[in-house]
Formats: structure tokens, C-alpha cells, sequence
């Protein structure tokens, strides 16, 4: 599949969408918990707690919705800034508890609105991307469909970073991409390719460390082949001594740029 | 009102749009003996305006200015010792058209990456600094941008010293694909150790801050300052304009109105810039000076 039939495949209106999964993996043990006590709930954002086969897991997914009407509730996916409060609120809670949490990221990106502007959207995400970083419990984020930007990222500052097989994860839309390098947003196919925001492309410079095979239909053998390395996964991380989780964290964000970023020869 | 069809026009605009919205303002460069306020309109002596820290003396409209400029006006004399001044990026995904860009940046900026970073003296008080130039890229964060502040934040940690950032930004480096993206956690995680060590970090916000360094180091210091008049968002205006069809309310997104938002802490003239910082940094001196 090239890059640009993936993009159209990770935003396929029939895609399995975050509650989907929750209901497949966690089934009726999920418990959804609302709002970021500070100004609202936003529906973009869906989290709770859930069992993982017998072990407590905070839950948190992005949610584009599943069909129109869905998808007007949830703004298509895009969280406001108290979305990503309440997910780091829900992540906080699940620190206290030591239980891991499990992100599932579908989103074109964080929403530009009036309100989410003065709300701080930048701020929000800048808070997640900080205390994810020291929080002291496994975290283990799954890309499910688009993975878009700092919207996405703010779910992602993980341990382990997976990826469905035609999941995409991009700091810019191809159509960006596309309208500022050739003024054309029609050159989505281009753009994608050059990005390189496939999740072989990805796997391949360490920004994921695995990728979920996609069945013909994302059916139930998927769900229960994720579900069992999802909680072997978790567990394993939950052994580790906490600062060795933090330091594995810190480093794993930390090499990205540590080896493209060359001193100038002297003969230059 | 929407349907499936025409869902993937109308679907709402995000930051992943908000690139290259700056490109084509550039940073003003005095070469002409006059120069227009944009603010007023009225026309000013160039060697006036330089005299004026690049502040219009009839309006008081604030000048962008490059990084070293920056550095002068806020630090004492020859007290600033860059670090990783000849870190340079490089075409990592062979991006169309980058190291061409990459190239004509360096040339016209005078600079090797987005951000110079040192350390400095501000009336006596010691103190890691980085300062972003407009010029390059637009501000944007490549790899070597992230790269130089994370380890500007790691050298600060080690050595017990505070953190001053200068920022401007376009926003990530769609060049450098995820690993732009990356940055933002990377220097986050670098913010956060530095702060869990109990240290000071200041960030001072200027024309104009947004996308991916408003989502990151810039919105995480515990003294945040803005310059008057400063754009500072998440989306870019135009961006918002397009998802929301309608104008934006006046001032919307300027450093005053994120101050009555609740998201800067003061704005301070540039004038005044260096006294602030420095009585900031003497009452977080272990010593108490
Ligand atoms: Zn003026």
C-alpha cells in the first residue's frame, strides 16, 4: 500500500474508532469517567478505568466518533484543551493507583477554535507532554487511525509507542504539506510519501516499536491478539523499578535527533 | 448539515495546517535610513529605531529582531559563551527542496539552526539562555533545535543553573516530519527534570510564538513573560479563520490577551526586559542576593 492509500484507510469513515476498541478489549468492565474539573467534559476524549483480564488499567481514547451524528458530538476527534485535562487528569489518578494506562490515539489533531485558544490549547498539551514524561506508572499508547501532530502526541509521550498497520502518525496533514511546498493541496500523494508517516516508516526510525498486522476485516482475532500482548506488555513494564521505567521513557524521546544533528567540519 | 461526502473538505481544520503561515513576513532587516512603523504608519530613522531597542518611539511598537541583537541588549557585556554553536541540521528524510532551504537560511540569517544557546550573566546573575531567530526557518524546530535546547536544559540540571527562552516560532519543522514532532517531547522531558531539581525556568514569549513550541517548552515555564502585542497561539489565525469562517475577535491571540486569559504572567516592555529577568533571577539565587 502506498503512503496516500494508507492516509485514506486510517480516516475511513468504517474504521473501528477508540470505542470500538475499548468495548472489544475491556468489554462491559469499562467504566467511563467525565470531565477535567476544571472547566467541562469534552467528548472528543473518552477515558475511565477498566480489567484487564484481573488487573485495574486506566483507559483513555480519542474518539472521532462512528457515525455522523457521533462525529458531531465528538468534533470529529479534535479535543479542545480540556480534553487532554482530563486525560491527564484520569493519568494522574492512575499514578496514585499504580495502574498502567492505555492510550488509543485517533485524531486529524488538537481543534483551532476561539474557545480552544483561549483555553489554552498549547498549554494543555505542553502539560501532558511534561508530566508524562515523570509519570511514575506504565504508559503504553496505541495509533489506531490518524495520528495527528501535537493533538496526537499529547497521548503519546509513552513507554511503548504501537501502531496499527495502516495507521498514520504526521506533524503535518499531507494537504499542508502539500499547499505550502507546492501551493497545490491536490499533491496529498506526494506529500505523504515525503513525510514518511507510515508505520513501516516509523518502525524503521524508532518512532514506534511495533506494528499491528491488520486482518482484511479488523475483527475480532485482532481485538484478542491485542488485548493478550497488550496485558503481557503492561505487566512486564510494571515490574521494572519505577526510575528505570522513567530513565527507559526519557531516553526513548531523547534519541530522536541525537545522531541526524552533525558538527561542522572544519572544511565546510 | 455536513455529510459523509464532503466530510474530508469540511472536516475541521487542526495544527497540522498551521505551517508556513509566517513565511512570508520577514523579520525586518535595516537597510534603508527610514523605516515604516506597521503599528502607526509614521516613518522613523533607522538609527533611531536601533538606538530604540527597535521599539517604535511613537507607538511603542515592538520590532521583531534577530537572536543576537536579543542576546545584547539583554545580557552583560561579553558575558555570553554559546554552546553548540556549529550544530547544523541535516536533509534526514531527503525532503524536497530542505537543504536547499537549509542552505539560503544559513545565509541570510547569519546563523547554523533556529536557536543560539549559551550561558550568560544578567546584572551578575548566572544563567543558561536561549534565544530563537525568526530569521531561520521561521523559528521552526527541526531536530538540531530540539537537540540544542534539551541539552542547554541538561547542562542547566547539572550545573544548578536557571533557564531563560527567548521564543519565536512558526511551529514544527514539516521538513523534518515526526522527528520535528518529537522535539516537543524531547524538550519537554528536559523542562521537567530541570524543574523537578527545584530550578527556575523564565520563558518570554515574542512575535510570534505558535504550533509546536507553544505546545511545548514555551507554555511550561513557571514565570512565563510576553513582549506587548506579541502573537502567541497554538493555531495560527488564519488557520482558525478558515475552520471557524468568521473574524476573529480584536486582539485575539495578542500577549495582552492571553494575559487576561490567564496564560502569561506579565507583559513587560523590552525596555524593562533585563530588569525584570535579573530581579527574577536574584529572588530565585540560592544565594539571596
Ligand atoms: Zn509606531
Amino acid at each position: 500500500m502506498s503512503a496516500i492509500d494508507k492516509v485514506n484507510a486510517a480516516r475511513a469513515n468504517n474504521r473501528p474508532t477508540s470505542i470500538d476498541y475499548i468495548n472489544k478489549i475491556f468489554g462491559d468492565s469499562f467504566i467511563e469517567l467525565h470531565g477535567d474539573r476544571k472547566f467541562g467534559d469534552d467528548k472528543a476524549i473518552v477515558g475511565g478505568i477498566a480489567k484487564l483480564n484481573d488487573m485495574p488499567v486506566t483507559v483513555i481514547g480519542i474518539e472521532k466518533g462512528r457515525n455522523l451524528k457521533e462525529r458531531m458530538e465528538r468534533n470529529f476527534g479534535s479535543a479542545h484543551p480540556e480534553g487532554y485535562r482530563k486525560a491527564l487528569r484520569l493519568m494522574k489518578q492512575a499514578e496514585k493507583f499504580r495502574r498502567p494506562v492505555i492510550c488509543f490515539v485517533d485524531t486529524s489533531g488538537a481543534y483551532c477554535g476561539i474557545g480552544a485558544e483561549e483555553r489554552g490549547q498549547g498549554q494543555a498539551i505542553a502539560e501532558n507532554l511534561m508530566e508524562m514524561m515523570t509519570l511514575k506508572t506504565p504508559i503504553l499508547t496505541i495509533l489506531i487511525g490518524e495520528g495527528g501532530s501535537g493533538g496526537a502526541l499529547a497521548l503519546a509521550v509513552a513507554d511503548e509507542v504501537w501502531m496499527l498497520e495502516n495507521a498514520i502518525y504526521s506533524v503535518i496533514s499531507p494537504e499542508g504539506c502539500a499547499s505550502i511546498l507546492w501551493k497545490d493541496s491536490s499533491k496529498t500523494a506526494e506529500a505523504s510519501e515525503c513525510l514518511k508517516i507510515t508505520s513501516q516508516d516509523l518502525f524503521s526510525m524508532g518512532v514506534i516499536e511495533r506494528i499491528i498486522r491488520e486482518p482484511k476485516d479488523l475483527d475480532s482475532k485482532l481485538f484478542d491478539g491485542l488485548k493478550h500482548i497488550i496485558a503481557q506488555t503492561v505487566s512486564k513494564k510494571l515490574e521494572q523499578p519505577i526510575d528505570v521505567l522513567l530513565d527507559n521513557r526519557y531516553n526513548r524521546f531523547r534519541k530522536f535527533g541525537k545522531d541526524s544533528a552533525t558538527y561542522l567540519r572544519n572544511d565546510e | 448539515m455536513f455529510n459523509s461526502d464532503i466530510f474530508n473538505f469540511m472536516k475541521p481544520k487542526n495544527e497540522l495546517e498551521n505551517q508556513g503561515e509566517w513565511a512570508e513576513s520577514r523579520p525586518f532587516i535595516p537597510d534603508e535610513l527610514w523605516v515604516k512603523c506597521p503599528a502607526c504608519k509614521n516613518m522613523i530613522l533607522t538609527s533611531d529605531l536601533e538606538d530604540n531597542l527597535k521599539v517604535c518611539s511613537k507607538c511603542g511598537h515592538h520590532f521583531r529582531t534577530n537572536a543576537r541583537y536579543r542576546i545584547n541588549i539583554t545580557v552583560d557585556e561579553d558575558s555570553f559563551k554559546e554552546m553548540d554553536a556549529d550544530l547544523v541540521s541535516e536533509n534526514i528524510l531527503d525532503f524536497p527542496e530542505y537543504t536547499r532551504k537549509l542552505k539560503t537560511s544559513k545565509m541570510s540569517s547569519g546563523e547554523n539552526e533556529s536557536v543560539i544557546c549559551g550561558t550568560a550573566e544578567i546584572e551578575g546573575s548566572k544563567t543558561v539562555l536561549c534565544v530563537m531567530d525568526s530569521s531561520f526557518m521561521m523559528g521552526s524546530m527541526g531536530t538540531v533545535t530540539g537537540e540544542k535546547i534539551t541539552r542547554a536544559f541538561e547542562y542547566a540540571t547539572e550545573n544548578n543553573l536557571p533557564v531563560i527562552v527567548f521564543t519565536v516560532s512558526g511551529g514544527a519543522r514539516m521538513q523534518e516530519g515526526i522527528l520535528s514532532l518529537m522535539q516537543m517531547a524531547k524538550t519537554s522531558g528536559a523542562v521537567k527534570r530541570h524543574s523537578d531539581k527545584g530550578l527556575l525556568y523564565i520563558t518570554v514569549l515574542t512575535d510570534p510564538t505558535t504550533g509546536g513550541v507553544t505546545a511545548s517548552f514555551a507554555m511550561e515555564g513557571d514565570i512565563i513573560l510576553a513582549e506587548p502585542k506579541a502573537l502567541i497561539g497554538f493555531a495560527g489565525p488564519r488557520v482558525i479563520e478558515q475552520t471557524i469562517r468568521q473574524k476573529l475577535p480584536k486582539d485575539f491571540q495578542t500577549a495582552e490577551f492571553l494575559l487576561e486569559k490567564g496564560f502569561v504572567d506579565a507583559v513587560v516592555n523590552r525596555k524593562d526586559m533585563k530588569k525584570t529577568l535579573s530581579k527574577l533571577l536574584k529572588l530565585h539565587s540560592k544565594e539571596g542576593i
